[in-house]
């Protein structure tokens, strides 16, 4: 019997949201005990900054410039290399509960999988892999999904309109009568994207996330080793959660988060030293990708709207913690707990009023970059606690994967299973994380890739609509934590950003061609 | 408006594929996730795998420059136009092009969108009729 693997992703969740990070808006006690028993990363890192390059990166442990999804809307190709795949051929259960997004979901011909799946009654589809065989669709032999609301086509969708088709319009409305992101404002403050839910707890889609994995489990033999990525949708945006829920975080409590300056002409002094699509898309004259509502206009942002998406989005965090709590404790019935190794983490982090925005775009920065990452390895694997201060990347989970199955990393794996402590990071050359974004949205492109190293971020911007190639972006991590002072083409740090760049461009990962298409806005 | 444009290199005679693209009730047999496809006049009705009806108006069939143009007639869309078109690039091969113009703008990725996989498609099959 091998251990068994409990991966835990949320959506679009920052670091600073969990108590174990020194979060204080939400109560996350099972994932601080996870945090407190396992292995707490200080700077993990995602390869990209949206959705379906991100998770794209997950599944394959590759960049996105290898993969190929280099922005939402670039389906993963079905025969795309899958760690699930690896464990599944030797023996593993697999099952994948919640939200994928491999693929869109703006698919009115329903030429994508995950769509059709959930009409079909089938647990999955057979596909090709990327070794030429056949197998589930991407490796997982039981695929259940859903997204941010109730509508749509996907399996929770499908469930709430069999059995609660009045809850379908409780949710607010991700799209608007445009097909754009909607920007329409709720809550008390009127941000936009928060809306106030009426939907039951138990109906919501965090709690049916909990209670599918926990079924699916049910369905498996006492001796099957298994691989169960759970994938809630939140505490990505609309901050809907239910209305039941709201008087867990008082908004008007809310202290301001440290990255939002309250004085515009200091927020605008801010962004005006960053490359020019920081500023633009704050006035309202870029968006430059669709994940940003585009009649939404940054600079009107008030004080206490950043209070009412933080408390709403801590609200989201703490019911994840809650089922997260529910499905550990449906393991642990089972008898799996010694065997058991968690991971738990996000996909990239969410801007949450730092610097006067919302939402996420062409902005390496710890918002959207330093994510939540916690290993609780199998007690009997007799791992010690640790912290680990060393970059790692969201690209190191499909080879910790392979490595708790008892698999040696598949030769397309770009990244290496995570390290144990510093001392193991140091010694396996955990030195540097990148991280790419290239976007191109009805003519606007941004292109920029990113290093991570030591104390410091740099980014490099390469020519686009919005940029002539020169623009770049340097942070000292260590003395400027928030990163207000951009140290660009500043004399005094000429050097660092010399090695960094150098550094960046000598590890370029290998580039996919030809180029995939961008399918869909989503 | 947006504009979204896929195109395509097919190793087929400017003819042989003008004879598919031109014909405009079987767009079903290679544009993925299209089922059915009825016409009547200037009328084209597509259903997708999902079940949804889309009626279309055929604007242009023009054997002469190899020119297809349609639009999708519904409420959410206030402009559509597609456009495809056939050139003859010598060797017996062809550039396949196939252009969106659509508002709102984000109806222009979803239908554009697919636009490149029906474009391979067509490729795919013609070529590998072309062996047979």
């Amino acid at each position: 019997m091998a251990r068994k693997i409990l991966f835990v992703t949320t959506d679009q969740q920052r670091y600073d949201t969990l108590g174990c990070n020194g979060g204080v808006l939400s109560r996350t006690p099972v994932i601080d005990a996870l945090a407190a028993e396992g292995i707490r990363y200080e700077r993990a890192v995602p390869q990209s900054v949206v959705c379906m390059p991100s998770r794209s990166t997950i599944i394959t442990g590759q960049h996105p410039s290898t993969h190929g999804v280099w922005m939402n809307g670039v389906p993963l190709p079905v025969d795309a290399p899958s760690v699930a795949a690896e464990l599944n051929r030797s023996g593993y259960k697999t099952a994948l509960i919640g939200k994928a997004h491999f693929e869109p979901f703006m698919d009115p011909f329903g030429r994508f999988t995950e769509n059709m799946l959930a009409r079909s009654g089938e647990s999955t589809f057979d596909n090709s892999w990327n070794d030429g065989s056949v197998g589930p669709h991407r490796g997982f032999d039981h695929l259940e999904f859903a997204t941010h609301g109730g509508a749509g086509m996907l399996h929770y969708a499908q469930w709430l309109a069999a059995n609660h088709p009045e809850s379908i319009e409780q949710y607010y409305s991700a799209i608007d009568g445009l097909f754009n992101v909607n920007a329409t404002g709720g809550g008390d403050t009127g941000a936009p994207q928060v809306h106030d839910n009426p939907i039951p707890k138990d109906r919501y889609h965090t709690d049916w996330v909990a209670d599918r994995t926990i079924s699916w489990l049910d369905s498996l033999g006492a001796d099957d080793d298994w691989f169960c990525w759970m994938s809630f949708p939140d505490p990505h945006h609309p901050w809907d959660p239910p209305m039941s829920e709201l008087h867990r975080v008082d908004w008007r409590e809310v202290p301001l988060p440290e990255g939002y300056l309250q004085s515009r002409e200091e927020r605008e002094r801010v962004l005006d030293s960053k490359p020019r699509q920081w500023r633009l898309w704050y006035d309202g004259e870029l968006v430059s990708n669709y994940e940003a509502p585009k009649s939404w206009v940054p600079a009107t942002l008030t004080d206490d709207q950043v209070r009412e998406v933080n408390a709403r989005n801590a609200i989201e965090c703490e019911l994840i913690d809650e089922a997260l709590g529910r499905v550990l404790a449906a393991i642990a019935a089972r008898g799996w707990d010694d065997d058991l190794d968690v991971i738990f983490t996000t996909d990239h982090g969410e801007l949450q009023g730092d610097f006067g925005l919302l939402f996420k775009g062409p902005c390496h920065v710890d918002a959207l970059m330093r994510l939540p990452l916690v290993w609780r390895p199998a007690p009997n694997a007799n791992m010690k606690p640790a912290v680990v201060t060393k970059p790692v990347g969201l690209i190191d989970l499909a080879p910790t994967f392979a490595a708790i199955g008892g698999l040696s990393p598949a030769g397309w794996m770009q990244g290496k299973r995570l390290p144990i402590d510093d001392g193991d990071a140091d010694d396996r050359g955990f030195e540097r994380v990148l991280t790419e974004w290239d976007s191109e949205l009805f003519g606007v492109g941004v292109h920029l890739k990113t290093i991570t190293r030591s104390d410091w971020v740099c980014s490099v911007y390469a020519p686009g609509t919005v940029h002539d190639g020169t623009e770049g972006e340097l942070y000292d991590l260590k003395n400027d934590p928030l990163q207000f002072n951009n140290l660009w083409g500043e004399t005094a740090s000429a050097a660092i950003q010399a090695d960094l760049v150098t550094d960046l461009l000598d590890n370029l990962p290998e580039l996919r061609t030809p180029r995939l298409q961008c399918e869909a806005p989503v | 408006m947006a504009t979204v444009r896929r195109d395509t290199i097919i190793q087929r005679s400017a003819s042989d594929v003008w004879d598919v693209v031109g014909d405009p009730a079987t767009i079903h047999q290679w544009f993925p996730g299209m089922v059915d496809c009825t016409v009547e006049g200037k009328s084209r009705i597509i259903t997708t795998r999902t079940g949804l009806p889309l009626p279309e108006e055929i604007l242009t069939i023009d054997n002469s420059i190899r020119r297809f143009q349609y639009r999708v007639l519904l409420p959410v869309i206030t402009h559509h136009r597609g456009t495809i078109d056939v050139f003859d690039i010598g060797e017996n091969r062809s550039l396949v092009s196939y252009a969106t113009d659509c508002e709102p703008d984000a109806m222009a990725l979803i239908i554009g969108g697919a636009t490149g996989a029906a474009l391979e498609e067509l490729r795919s099959q013609l070529e590998s009729s072309k062996e047979n």
